[in-house]
């Protein structure tokens, strides 16, 4: 599976990269990833969320990083799930924007979990992907994921509709949905 | 907390909800002193607006003040004590388009963004009260309320003004006010507007604050059309004349320079049948809207002319007079008014005493009675213009 999407975020190129190129931010705005810990110069570990509560670690390497330009990665060979993805930083035409372009490439076997990963990206896979952008965008240029009554959720938001109704949320749905 | 919700098609209840909470850290919370019952709310009474959900808190004209504020407000902009008015479009004051002063199109406030892409093509700004499409913000028809991006939207009031001196500064007086700033009114210039609600009195206002010549008031209910002529509008009732000919008539047989719609995707017509045809395609859901008053404000408006639109408009239209826009050099205006770029200035022209919203408020009802104030509203009973509700 091929995945391409592109934003444009208000900072500067070199802030886009550096959040970038700290693979720990991944997490902050990418649904699907857990944690990411970097264990080398150019090794780390990822950990996804896999459908029916499973958790799927992989180790990745850094293949490409030309600062402020491009950094490229892929999953080292043990993976469940070989994957391999670049992402590049272009000044926008305004001068001060930064346009980010993904390129994401899914190795979906025949087998079980491959099988699972294609569900779990529906039949819209871009959709997600266009998603984790939208909330890059909205870590880098408000602070943080945005998070309404009807959709509180942080990166968590793919239910789409019917949401909650758009009132507070109880003190009990707080606590599940801030973790605190 | 007591907030009117939305309880299925054509009906609000006011019920106890939770309390708001900080959820992100430029939140504020907002303990409402005055509320407002909007025309667009309308829209979603009637469901003609998707995505709303029993339960939904209703409600985008508000103000009050603030009781708390989160980690990531900038003091300098906003403390707890404060005395403000909210906008209704929700904005981060950072991404492209906040930074051009679209800020009904801030890319970022939305987190349903996804759904608004798909029936829009891009996405639209979190907006309270509004449906999910534009978020799933709970709305300021309640005692308190959640004020996301709480240093950047919500307008300080440091004078003595009273809260119906400001009020509409959250949607209705910036709406008319950009409605009429879109029609690049030059001296001499005629401006008629269909709709005598609340956001085209407020056009009427400021199309000849920005210098109209004359301004013209379109509407059937009479009473709507007394309260314009009162503030030395020219009245047209469409159901008693035929508008093309009066408008024709008031502007020299020139037609009116620009052209304002303040109605919107719930038009009635002068022509029945053109009413019925629209009513049973939207009823079928083949058009969603009914666009009468648009329609005529294209066919009327002189070559060359701006036609602006307020009024709101949420999918489908079925007989654009594409052929009048095009060959007639028309010019086409519109967005959800983008309220953060005319709240400071409009403050002032009330400060000033060039505008005074107050003259359309009719009714004053506690939010209890919000589900009565949508009906004579809906209704145009007791010659009901505004309904501003005390929580």
């Amino acid at each position: 599976m091929d995945l391409t999407a592109t934003t444009t975020v208000r900072r500067p190129v070199s802030e886009v990269y550096t959040f970038w190129r700290r693979l720990e931010n991944l997490p902050t705005f990418m649904e699907h990833l857990d944690e990411v810990r970097t264990t080398g110069e150019k090794t780390s570990t990822w950990v996804a969320s896999a459908p029916f509560d499973r958790k799927v670690e992989w180790e990745a390497v850094l293949t490409e990083d030309v600062a402020n330009e491009r950094i490229g990665w892929r999953s080292a060979e043990e993976a469940d799930v070989p994957n391999q993805g670049t992402v590049s930083f272009v000044l926008a035409p305004d001068g001060v924007s930064t346009e980010v372009h993904v390129h994401l490439v899914y190795d979906i076997g025949a087998g079980k979990l491959g099988k699972a990963v294609a569900k779990y990206f529906g039949e819209e896979p871009h959709q997600q992907l266009d998603d984790d952008l939208r909330r890059l965008k909205q870590v880098l240029e408000a602070g943080e994921v945005v998070r309404s009554d009807g959709a509180p959720w942080g990166k968590r938001a793919r239910k789409e509709f019917p949401q909650r109704p758009a009132q507070p949320l109880t003190a009990e749905e707080r606590r599940e949905v801030l973790g605190v | 907390m007591r907030a009117n919700c939305w309880a299925g098609r054509n009906e609000v209840e006011v019920r106890d909800v939770p309390d708001p909470a900080i959820l992100n850290n430029r939140d504020a919370i907002v303990r409402i002193t005055s509320t407002a019952i909007c025309g667009s709310d309308l829209h979603l009474l009637d469901g003609y607006v998707p995505t709303m959900q029993d339960g939904d808190i209703m409600g985008h004209e508000f103000m009050g003040e603030v009781v708390e504020v989160g980690t990531g407000v900038d003091p300098a902009r906003v403390r707890v004590g404060d005395r403000v008015v909210v906008p209704f479009p929700i904005a981060c004051g950072a991404c492209g388009a906040c930074a051009a002063q679209l800020y009904s199109c801030c890319e970022n406030s939305n987190p349903n963004a996804g759904i608004a892409e798909k029936m829009f093509g891009h996405p639209l700004a979190g907006m309270f009260g509004y449906a999910h499409l534009t978020g799933g913000f709970a709305g300021g028809q309640a005692q308190y309320a959640r004020v996301p991006f709480a240093d950047v939207g919500p307008l300080k009031i440091e004078s003595e003004l009273t809260d119906e001196q400001v009020l509409f500064l959250s949607d209705i007086l910036p709406t008319g006010y950009m409605g009429a700033e879109m029609c690049d009114i030059q001296p001499g210039d005629v401006v008629a507007v269909w709709g005598a609600g609340p956001v085209g009195q407020f056009a009427m206002d400021s199309a000849r604050v920005l210098g109209a010549a004359s301004v013209i008031a379109i509407d059937k209910e009479p009473y709507r059309l007394r309260m314009a002529e009162e503030a030395g509008h020219i009245p047209v009732n469409f159901e008693e004349v035929d508008v093309r000919s009066r408008l024709l008539e008031l502007s020299g047989g020139r037609g009116p320079d620009k052209c304002i719609d303040a109605v919107g995707l719930e038009a009635t017509h002068g022509s029945a049948h053109i009413h019925a045809f629209d009513r049973v395609k939207q009823a079928v859901r083949s058009e969603t809207d009914r666009p009468h008053a648009l329609r005529q404000a294209i066919v009327s408006c002189r070559s060359g002319g701006i036609v602006s639109v307020i009024g709101v408009y949420g999918g489908m239209v079925d007989k654009f007079p594409a052929g009048a826009w095009m060959n007639r050099s028309l010019t086409l205006r519109t967005g959800q008014c983008h309220v953060q770029r005319y709240m400071t200035p409009l403050l002032r022209r009330i400060e000033r005493g060039e505008l005074d919203p107050t003259r359309i408020i009719t009714h004053r009802l506690s939010l209890e009675e919000a589900p009565r104030g949508y009906d004579i509203f809906k209704n145009k009973q007791e010659d009901c213009e505004k309904v501003v509700l005390t929580p």
